[in-house]
């Protein structure tokens, strides 16, 4: 075996490898503080103060599995009739992991008919969305859904 | 220069439910992305977005920047009589646009 050749290769891989640890260090991630269980629960909170929130009564359409958090389309609907005695005040939605926990907030009425809105967000990670519906005589029902996102939004550079 | 689309049904039977779509195009920019240069691109969003039938609100949504660009909404509304649609998108850096649409109700 020729020795002296086997230990140039060897010093020539440190060598790189080192460079390499190197040129890694200066790469900080610029990721934006993120929302977290807890701000979505005090989002919540803001919204619809200390009320009983029940589950049940709200379904919200969203695909379990998302490529692009850039664009996610969402449908939330509310099992109620639409009279004007009783009717959905409001539909709020919130998430756990963008940098802020509301979604939107969607007012609607006895003219609406149909207790049903669509819309496209944004989703900065895997995470769970909220979507809680108020109705006229002041009851919440509320909904979640997991959602597991492929690319994120928000935290890509801006060229 | 912003422009928005919008699908509202030309005729409807009095009490029939209709769906009505919106588009307004809009960059909805965050406010939590930075340039290579580390410099935070400052917030430009839409923040509400309203509408009215014949002068009364049927629909009203406030927008976060959660909302993906260009914010779409379809929702509902009983047709009750002819007259008019009033759509009004309000936001960031003295952003507004109205668009109308008219509606026939036998």
């Amino acid at each position: 075996m020729r020795k002296s050749e086997g230990s140039t290769r060897r010093r020539f891989l440190e060598f790189a490898g080192s460079a390499a640890v190197i040129g890694v260090v200066p790469v900080v991630s610029l990721r934006p503080v993120a929302a977290t269980p807890d701000t979505m629960a005090a989002a919540i909170r803001t919204v619809i103060g200390s009320a009983v929130v029940q589950t049940g009564k709200v379904k919200l359409d969203i695909p379990p599995l998302v490529e692009n958090g850039n664009t996610v389309p969402m449908t939330v609907s509310v099992t109620s009739p639409m009279t004007a005695n009783e009717y959905v005040k409001s539909i709020h939605v919130f998430n756990e992991k963008n940098p802020q926990p509301n979604i939107g907030n969607f007012y609607l009425g006895p003219r609406a008919g149909r207790a049903q809105v669509s819309t496209r967000i944004r989703l900065a990670d895997s995470q769970k969305i909220m979507a809680i519906a108020r109705l006229s005589d002041g009851s919440l029902w509320s909904v979640t859904a997991e959602v597991v996102v492929t690319l994120a939004a928000c935290t890509e550079e801006v060229i | 220069m912003a422009s928005a689309l919008i699908n509202v049904p030309k005729k409807a039977r009095r009490g029939d439910i209709i769906e009505i779509k919106t588009l307004m195009s809009h960059i909805m920019e965050t406010g939590y992305r930075h340039t290579a240069a580390g410099q935070v691109v400052p917030r430009d969003i839409i923040t509400s977005f309203t509408c009215r039938y014949n002068g009364e609100e049927i629909f009203r949504a406030d927008l976060f920047p959660a909302i993906a660009a260009n914010p779409f909404f379809t929702f509902f509304t009983t047709a009750t009589e002819s007259g008019k649609f009033d759509f009004e998108w309000i936001g960031d850096n003295g952003f507004s646009e109205t668009v109308s649409a008219t509606i026939v109700v036998e």
